[in-house]
This record gives structure tokens, sequence and C-alpha cells, in this order.
């Protein structure tokens, strides 16, 4: 029986605008296991970016449990929740957030910076690691300006994976890449998730959903749809069946 | 989360944006490095002056008329008050305690004349105890001796400059007459020559001759316009002083203080009068060197503060990898420190080579105390801890969902 990863209940968030409350998440509830690859998906307003920000412990929920790994972290203070986003989460966001002119391992290397129980050398490992099984680790001392979109997202996974999360959460990874770079980060997912992460990819992206083994879909803050997808598409095959550039 | 980490998350920061960097610590270079020179100037002016007096005779004490009745602001010329006479120097010469040497003061400014040359200055009357008094040695020649003062000799001894302007063609001018306001004085001695002093009077414009000549043949008085002793130590003067002081009374026949006809001023006095002035100067220039210095530090605030908002992407990054928000203030104060501090170094350095070049090109003595520079130290950091601490702190309070949104 594999371990329950998220386990969420009830969540509900309201947020103040002005005099209005405005009910983002009504009650959301599932689970995810060890090894899943999700879509969480929805149109603007949905509520997606709500849940996103709840997921990752950006933010906290009004109401409702939310148990990481094990950990109740719904009531969780500032600091508490920035250690779980340290020790078990990983980011993708669509613009990859690199740290301007620097390079990709020092990019890498970011998390553990603020995990003190990581020697450097122990850092600069793990931080060559990540950027191996990304493809890069040929460009270890390449700076963010001196590189692609494609190897930009790369870069910015390996960062989510350097503190071996429990959880990669993506936003919208794809989102400002091409066709083609958009089916090599997929490709390079759906390697991860062959490898055993866990994976939660939020996008407003339908496509995509046919990459993945699961799909949520929320409308209007709460759940409307939840399938497991019986026929996951390859996207190292549909990368070879792009026409050839010249 | 632990320092060093977080002073190299600090440091690459830095790294990232040197010119920037180096621009915010401008302020601070300008102000350590003013500051650095402001102070060594100032102490190099105090030693001097403190080394200047100290030639002259730390033990030295002058002894004027005083008109009590006419004082409190405006000093009286002493020249014109005619309450010291022989006899008192007479006495303090023979009964003062403490007191090593004594030679009265009676002058006269003029025009010396040589055949064609002439040059104004002024002819003192001393007695032969008064070059050991004002520590001056003769180069050629002789000093006048207490027989020429017996004898109200017209004799003289002149220092460099005069030899100069009077004597161009390089002759030897001992032996040789010259007058003083038409009345002749044989040149018997020529004083070696000691320069300009801090003041900026030029000590080798001097004529000495027996002070019994220049009372009766230039001046025709029989007061006089002063009296200098020195001390047998520069720590017995005080007691010589007072030693004198009894002797003045008594002659005078003065018995309260505030109704003393003279004035007695010891060198240490004047030293510690003129070096308390060099003091107030220093702290002037000091403080508006400072002044420079809290600039600097707004300057640190104002770019940091702009940095926390140029960068709140970055910072909002940090966060959702795990930083909290005590190490991004950590991250953003060390930032300042490191500015600062660094600054300070810079300015250090160039207050150093700004103060040496004073020295060279102005010819202003120097002299740069260690403890200015541990002082541009301390208060470089202090100032990036409270000019950084502000920005700093609304660094950390940002909220991570909206500053990774922030475009």
């Amino acid at each position: 029986m594999k371990k329950t990863i998220i386990q969420l209940t009830d969540i509900k968030r309201d947020f103040l605008v002005g005099e209005e409350t405005v009910h983002a998440l009504k009650g959301v509830s599932f689970s995810i296991e060890e090894g899943q690859f999700v879509t969480i998906m929805g149109k603007s307003g949905s509520g997606k970016s709500t849940l996103l920000n709840i997921l990752g412990c950006l933010d906290t929920p009004t109401s409702g449990t939310y148990l990481l790994d094990g950990t109740s972290v719904q009531s969780m203070n500032k600091d508490q929740r920035a250690r779980i986003r340290n020790r078990k989460i990983g980011f993708v966001f669509q613009s990859y957030n690199l740290l301007a002119n620097t390079t990709a391992i020092e990019n890498v290397e970011l998390p553990l910076m603020y995990n003190s129980a990581i020697s450097s050398e122990e850092r600069r490992k793990r931080a060559i690691e990540a950027l191996q099984t990304v493809d890069l680790g040929d460009r270890l001392m390449h700076k963010s300006n001196q590189m692609s979109g494609g190897q930009m997202q790369r870069v910015a996974i390996a960062r989510a994976l350097v503190n071996n999360p429990s959880v990669i959460l993506a936003d919208e990874a794809t989102g400002n890449l091409d066709t083609r770079t958009s089916f090599s980060i997929l490709k390079l997912f759906q390697q991860l998730h062959r490898e055993g992460r866990t994976i939660i990819f939020v996008t407003h992206n339908s496509e995509i959903a046919s990459y993945c083994e699961r799909n949520i879909v929320l409308r209007d803050g709460r759940i409307i749809e939840d399938t497991h997808n019986s026929g996951i598409l390859s996207a190292a095959e549909a990368l070879e069946k792009l026409p050839k550039e010249e | 989360m632990n320092l060093s980490n977080l002073f190299r998350i600090a440091l690459r920061a830095i790294s990232k944006n040197k010119m920037r960097a180096f621009l915010t610590m401008l302020g601070i270079i300008i102000g350590v490095a003013s500051v650095i020179a402001m102070l060594a100037i100032g102490q190099g002016s105090k030693r001097s002056i403190e080394s200047q007096i100290s030639e002259m005779g730390s033990n030295m004490i002058m002894i004027m008329p005083y008109d009590a009745e006419r004082a409190g602001g405006v000093r009286m010329g002493a020249s014109n008050i005619q309450t010291l006479k022989n006899s008192d120097y007479e006495d303090i010469k023979n009964n003062a305690q403490y007191v090593k040497a004594v030679s009265p003061n009676v002058s006269s400014s003029g025009q010396f004349i040589y055949q064609n040359n002439n040059y104004p200055s002024s002819i003192s009357g001393v007695t032969p105890s008064y070059l050991e008094i004002r520590q001056l040695k003769i180069k050629s020649g002789y000093m006048f001796t207490d027989i020429d003062i017996e004898e109200n000799n017209k004799v003289c001894v002149i220092g460099k400059t005069i030899a100069d302007n009077l004597f161009p063609g390089g002759e030897d001018p001992i032996g040789k007459i010259i007058r003083f306001n038409s009345i002749p004085f044989e040149i018997i001695g020529i004083l070696e020559s000691k320069g300009y002093n801090t003041m900026g009077m030029d000590q080798d414009a001097v004529v000495l001759a027996p002070y019994t000549a220049v009372q009766k043949r230039i001046l025709a008085i029989n007061y006089l316009q002063g009296i200098f002793c020195s001390a047998e130590t520069e720590d017995l003067t005080p007691k010589a002083v007072e030693s004198i002081t009894v002797i003045l009374a008594g002659n005078h026949r003065i018995s309260n203080p505030d109704k003393y006809d003279f004035e007695i001023r010891s060198q240490e006095e004047l030293s510690s009068m003129l070096t308390s002035t060099s003091d107030l100067m220093t702290i002037l220039l000091a403080c508006v060197a400072g002044i420079s210095l809290v600039v600097g530090g707004i300057g640190i605030m104002n770019i940091m503060y702009v940095s926390v908002t140029e960068r709140t992407k970055e910072i909002g990054l940090r966060m959702s990898v795990g930083a909290r928000g005590g190490d991004i203030l950590s991250q953003f104060l060390i930032e300042a420190i490191l500015i600062s501090i660094t600054g300070g170094i810079i300015g250090v350095l160039l207050g150093f080579v700004a103060s040496y070049g004073v020295k060279v090109f102005a010819g202003w003595p120097i002299f740069i105390e260690s403890w200015s520079v541990v002082i541009a130290f301390f208060v470089c950091s202090a100032i990036g801890v409270f000019f950084g601490w502000y920005p700093a702190k609304k660094a950390a309070r940002l909220d991570p969902i909206e500053a990774i949104r922030y475009e």
C-alpha cells in the first residue's frame, strides 16, 4: 500500500477583498499517494492558484486539514512553513524564477543554502547530481542569461529536486515554452515520475492532462472531476513526431 | 540558518552587482576618508605646535605688565604700561626660587640699515641668559656679555634673515656697523637659523642687543616691557611662578591678586591653550566630516530600500524555497554591513593617501592616530546596521505569494 503524501480534508480559503469576502476554495478534499503524477486543472478564477499556494505551504487554509507526508501543516506559523517548504517541497514556476546573473549550480544549490544540516561539499554534490538528472551536467557554470528557456526550466527543475522533496509542485511549467521545448520538459517530468517522484502539475492547458495519470478539475472553488487516465501518452514519442527543425 | 551560509549568500548577492555596491559605498568612502584626513591634519597641527613650543623651552615663563583698571575684553599694549622695573628684574634674578635663568625685555620696531640695504624689523633688548631661555644658539661670533650691559654698549647679535637682507652679497656681517633708526650698533654675533614657527613667524628676523642700550639709547625709558624666565624644570614651573609672584607683589606693594599690575604666563599654560584650540578645531573638522558619514549612511539606506523593491521577486523565490523572514533580514543586513565596512576600508586607505598628499603638496604636518582608524570602523559597522535595518525589515516582511508574482 503506497504511502499518502498529501491529504486534504474539506479545505476552505476565504479572502477579504475590500468589504466582500471571496470564497476562493469552498471545501476541497483529496489525497495523493507517493509516486503519482497528477494534474490540477481549471480556468482562471477556479481557485487553482489558491489551491497551489496551500499545497505549497505558502498560504494557510481558513479551515480544513492538510496532512503533508504525515505532518499536519494547516496551523503552522510562517517560519515552520518555510522549513517545510525547504525540506519537503520543490517548486517549478512558469517563469523559471532563477537568480539573475548566477550560474546554474549556484541556482540549484539555493534551497540547500537555507538548510544548515547540509555541508557545503554535500550541497555541491547534490547540486551536480540534480543537474545531471536533468541533462545539464555539462552546463554547471553557465549563467542564467546564457541559457535558453528550456535549459532554464531544467535548472529550475533541478533546483526543485535538490532537497529530495516529498512532492514537486509545478505551476504552468511549460507556459513560457514553445511546443518542442514543452514536450521535452514533459518528457523530463515523465522520466522523474518513472523514477518514483510525486508530481503535481497545475495548468489550464487540457492537452497536458493526457500525459499524466490522474486529473483533478476545479471550478468555482470546488472539485468537479477527479479521474484516472487510462491511456497515458508518451511525451517522448510526441517529441519524435514533431516536424524536425531546419 | 547558519551564519557562514548567510554570509556567503550576502556576498554572492553583492558581487552580482558590483557597480551598484560601489556607488552605494561611495558616500561612506568619502565620509571616512575625510574624517581620517581631517583628524590627521588636526592632530598633525596639534603635535607640531606642541613640539614647536617645547622646542622654545617648555619651562619658559613670561612676565608682562598689566593694567588691572582697564582690563577686561581688549588687552592693552604692554609697551605702554610702566609698572615693571629694573629692580624687579634684579630681585627675581637674585631671589626667585626654582628659576634658572632670567632676562628682561624691551623692544622697539624700526628700520635696520647697512649701506644701501635696509630691512624693517625690531630690536630686542635682553641679557645673555635670553639665549638659554629661548633655546637660541650662536652660529658665529659671540653673544654680548654682562659687561656690555653694564656699559650700555651698542652691540648686537642678529638672525639669518637680517643677515641675508642687509648683506645680500654674502659678506660676513660680524664687525660691521648697522644702524637702527640712525643709531649705530656693531654686529658681534650671528644666531643659528630656526626657520618659521607654527604661528607663521620668522624666528630668524631677530636682533638682540643689551637691554640697557635699548632702554637708554633707543627708547629713553627706565622701565621694562617684560621679563623672560626659565624654570628649573617643566614640573617646577608652577612653583617658580609662585615665587616670582610673591616677589613682584612685594615689590609693587599689592596684596590683592585682582589688582596685580603684572601678568605671568608660563609656556605650559600657553601650550595647553594652543593645543586646546587645536583640539577644538580638530573636533569641528571631524564633525563636519562626520556629517558626510551620516549622509553616506542615508545613501546606503536609500539604495538598500530601492534594492529591496527591485529584488522583490528574488525575495519571493528565496522564501518559496525555504528562507524564513529572519534569513532574509540577516541577508540584507549583512549586505548593508559588508558594503559599509568595505566602504570604510577603502575610505581609510583613501584617507591615508589624502593625508600624505596634503603633507607632500601643501607642506602641512599630519599625524594619523590609530584610534581614528578604529573609530572609523566601528562607525561604519554601526552605520551599516542602523541604515540597513529598515530596508532589511521591509524585505523580511514581504508575503512570498505576492512577492513572487511581482512584476
